[in-house]
């Protein structure tokens, strides 16, 4: 007998400052004016879309020096665009990452309970961190954290605003006019917290929310990653998108679900995905390509190798063929404010493969470049899209997918109009919210005691991800 | 006050005064303690959306400039500077800044400001928060910022200690550079947000398709601002707001000049240093020119001698006929006589509308009424108030300007790093 049809989860992610996004097409708008948002908000919606997601970087990338000005650059105010998008909706989970480096729980915890109670009960956090004191020049520690401490520090904020959020049990507001009697105890909200990072007591000031606390995203991949999603997130950002990758990843985070007693059903895995449609698969697969060359200009594929080579490669062409010098040895310097150029821990053996598959495949550095970076998950017709989602999902290689478009604001209205309904038909999709809180969609079990007693604490730490696109 | 000036009849014969900046503050139920009691409070919605679009849209049909939003860093208390474990009042609140923002779409042109608390937080979120509001509200965005001197909300954050003073002791000398510290601290706060807000210029966004750049990087500047409390490198993420400079506000209390009364050199410096608008808590008109002489003085020793600085009185306000009786059983309600930092007004709409046009020839720009009951009071003022300024003449018929800035009467201001000519209008 077989099981019963997985229900997709789909999320739609703001366009990011990275070349992902097209900011050069003719119908890109603006990244930064609200409309942009509500429209991208109410496209997700009209679709039935799970939420919306916002990333964050706190301080502009920079390269050899100077501001990175080929991307899209500038972004407003994760907590605020939220609050704002909860008055232009009514279901759409709302989710943004916040940076645990760089904050106080106290303050992020009030923010986040506010948002759950105004949007009534939608609100997700994405917990990440970041270290580096280029970011830190922003702030009043500045750059305070060893590179080795963000983990703890990260684990150990998650564990104390959890307990903020916990201070408040719910129904402690009577307001009861007749009797004078407004709260219930005297006591709601006080705390006390003392650990190596944190050293606070006192009330907390925003009673209990309509979700208890928001949902906890995390993103990243290493190993004291995947550990702490097991043990306390609700759901996983990855960017394991293929069927092979999708599945061994799966497999692993969810095994070790049980070791927390917690069901295979309450940590969602949702990599993030890019799609490009067309009329029919050929067409797709043209426009993909086009997107592909748009997305990786010559000298974004030029900015894209010195990530690698750490090392000015300006007088290089991007129509010719790669450096046959190496890397420069040594912590990469050329680019900041970017999480992406700490993935390339072997330098050398990166810059050997590359030279390697652009021997093999002919290509110049702009060629190379695109076949490396490339990250369009879904390309064809609607159809062809629908039976990929479905099949990676049934399969279990994800939930879901975190849905980027390339286009601002109008992205992900093609998706919606000719990719939702073949989903709803296909009975993997819903066709209508049936509950009114983000965790309702998740199909997350309500907060009780026993989630206060152990799953706020987090067990192991969430992944770095400085500048999450 | 108790009494009120008799319905003044003297007539103007020169130019009218010009017409009053109006706003209203917004606090829980309202501002007195027993407020939440009342038959029309909506205690059991303080916590929810519907309630703050509520008064803000009542707000807004009474043509009002702007709503404050109070906050602060730990649950309200009847006793100064340390919690009181009180269950009778209201307790517990939503972030201001996010209720602006999520009532900013659904309002079209009254100003969004809420309080950010500049002790312990981070002027660089503050900075693109406040941007924020200003784009999803399309520029009627401003801030009021407040300090925070109280031991138990530095321990919410426990980073810093509070010396253990009794700060009502404002003749010992401790007390002094600990206040004075704060409000400087506040000062360079405000300098960091304005910096970061003009820290790109308003066409550094290019998207030059032949040269492949997205924004003219030489239009983007960092703000190196290094003082006592803190260091900021910049540029802020967010590009420059609609309004360029979102309105800053700051509450001076105090009942003289400040030569006279040194507790209140801090809040007047910071006034006249940072703010576009001071609130302030005179108890009679001529109080109120002794304080408008105090902070013109502090305006004009920070250098800012010909800004616009809008001094606006606040008042806790108790409205209608019988306004006395009401306040008298609100307090029989709380066991105790309210009593406030701002002057108590009880009386009809008309007599607050006297009072207003005489504290007006003091050199006030207008007032920031406290609603002593909500929704009642609030309705009082923009159903009946308003009506009786506009008859009146003294107050806006319909709103003139798109923008907060533009209902102060204040011009978008070039931005500061740009060489002169390169900045819009």
């Amino acid at each position: 007998m077989s099981r019963p049809r997985k229900q997709i989860h789909l999320a739609a992610h703001f366009p990011g400052v990275n070349n992902t996004t097209v900011w050069s097409d003719p119908r890109s708008g603006s990244h930064i004016e609200f409309s942009s948002f509500a429209h991208l908000a109410r496209t997700a919606e009209r679709a039935k879309f799970d939420f919306l997601f916002l990333a964050e970087g706190l301080r502009l990338r920079e390269q050899s020096g100077q501001i990175y000005d080929l991307d899209v650059v500038g972004r407003p105010d994760t907590f605020t665009v939220l609050a704002a998008l909860a008055a232009v909706t009514d279901r759409l989970g709302l989710a943004g990452t916040i940076n645990s480096t760089f904050n106080e729980p106290y303050e992020v915890a009030r923010q986040f309970a506010s948002l759950d109670h105004l949007s009534g009960g939608r609100a997700a956090w994405n917990v990440v961190t970041s270290w580096d004191s280029f970011t830190g020049e922003n702030f009043r520690r500045g750059g305070f954290l060893p590179q080795d401490a963000r983990y703890e520090r990260a684990r150990t904020f998650l564990r104390t605003a959890g307990e903020l959020f916990d201070s408040w049990r719910g129904g402690e507001i009577v307001a009861d006019k007749e009797s004078g009697v407004f709260l219930a105890d005297a006591g709601a909200g006080r705390f006390t917290h003392h650990d190596s990072h944190f050293d606070i007591s006192g009330q907390f000031s925003v009673p209990r929310s309509p979700q208890g606390r928001p949902v906890i995203f995390q993103a990243g991949d290493s190993e004291e990653g995947r550990e702490f999603a097991a043990s306390s997130a609700d759901a996983i950002f990855t960017r394991h998108g293929t069927l092979e990758d999708g599945q061994a990843f799966y497999a692993d985070v969810k095994g070790r679900l049980a070791r927390y007693g917690r069901a295979r059903d309450q940590l969602l895995i949702l990599p993030a995905a890019t799609f490009v449609l067309g009329d029919t698969d050929a067409d797709a697969q043209e426009l993909a390509k086009q997107v592909r060359f748009q997305q990786v200009s010559g000298q974004t594929a030029i900015m894209f190798a010195e990530q690698l080579w750490n090392r000015d490669l300006s007088g290089y062409d991007p129509d010719g063929p790669l450096p046959d010098i190496d890397p420069a040895p040594g912590e990469n310097t050329i680019a900041r404010g970017r999480a992406s150029v700490r993935m390339y821990r072997d330098p050398l053996a990166v810059a050997a493969q590359w030279r390697a598959r652009a021997a093999a495949g002919n290509l110049s550095i702009r060629e190379l470049i695109i076949e490396v970076t490339g990250r369009q998950t879904f390309v064809g017709a609607p159809a062809t899209v629908a039976t990929a989602i479905d099949t990676l999902v049934q399969a279990d290689a994800s939930d879901g997918f975190i849905l980027v478009p390339h286009i601002t604001p109008g992205g992900l209205d093609e998706f919606a109009d000719r990719v939702v309904p073949l989903l709803q038909e296909r009975g993997v999709f819903r066709s209508d919210y049936q509950g009114s809180t983000l965790r309702e969609h998740l199909g997350l079990a309500p907060l009780g005691e026993a989630a206060r007693a152990g799953r706020a604490a987090g067990g192991a730490a969430p992944a770095v991800s400085g500048a999450a696109s | 006050m108790g009494r009120y000036p008799e319905r003044r009849e003297h007539v103007l014969t020169t130019a009218p005064p010009p017409a009053l900046h109006l706003s209203v503050a917004l606090d829980g139920a309202g501002w007195h303690p027993a407020a939440w009691r009342e038959p029309r409070a909506r205690p059991d919605e303080l916590f929810t959306a519907r309630y703050w679009a509520d008064v803000v849209a009542e707000a807004e049909r009474g043509l009002l400039d702007f709503v404050t939003i109070e906050d602060g860093l730990g649950l309200q208390s009847a006793r100064y500077g340390q919690p009181d474990a009180r269950t009778d009042q209201v307790r517990g609140r939503l972030d201001a800044v996010l209720i602006a923002a999520r009532v900013a779409p659904l309002t079209r042109h009254i100003g969004l400001v809420p309080t950010v608390i500049v002790t312990h937080t981070e002027p660089f979120h503050a900075s693109k928060a406040i941007a924020t509001l200003d784009y999803v509200s399309t520029g009627r965005a401003g801030v009021r910022v407040r300090v925070s001197s109280s031991p138990h909300e530095a321990a919410h954050f426990g980073r810093r200690g509070v010396p253990a003073l009794n700060l009502r002791d404002r003749a010992d000398p401790a007390v002094r550079e600990f206040i004075a510290g704060l409000f400087g601290e506040a000062a360079d706060y405000v300098e960091v947000m304005r910096r970061l807000w003009d820290s790109w210029e308003d066409d550094a966004e290019i998207r030059d398709a032949a040269t492949g750049r997205f924004i003219d990087r030489d239009k983007l500047h960092y703000i190196d601002f290094a003082g006592d409390y803190f260091s900021v490198k910049g540029p802020s993420i967010t590009p420059r707001p609609p309004q360029g400079q979102p309105v800053v506000a700051a509450l001076g209390h105090g009942t003289g000049p400040a030569e006279t009364v040194p507790a209140q050199v801090g809040p007047y410096r910071l006034i006249g240093r940072a703010a576009d608008v001071g609130f302030v808590t005179p108890h009679d008109a001529g109080q109120a020119r002794g304080i408008v002489a105090g902070i013109r003085a502090a305006q004009d020793a920070a250098g800012r001698v010909g800004e616009t600085i809008h001094i606006l009185a606040d008042l806790v306000v108790f409205l209608g006929g019988d306004a006395v009786g009401r306040k008298h059983r609100l307090d029989e309600r709380a066991g105790e006589e309210y009593a406030s930092d701002a002057a108590l007004f009880t009386g009809t709409p008309a007599q607050l509308a006297d009072l207003l046009q005489e504290w007006q020839l003091a050199g006030l720009s207008g007032f920031r009424l406290r609603p002593g009951v909500m929704p009642d009071d609030l309705e009082a003022i923009t159903r009946d108030l308003v009506p009786e300024l506009q008859r009146r003449g003294a107050f806006r018929t319909a709103y003139e300007a798109g923008t907060l800035r533009g209902l102060l009467g204040l011009g978008r201001p070039a931005n500061r790093y740009a060489p002169a000519g390169r900045s819009r209008p």
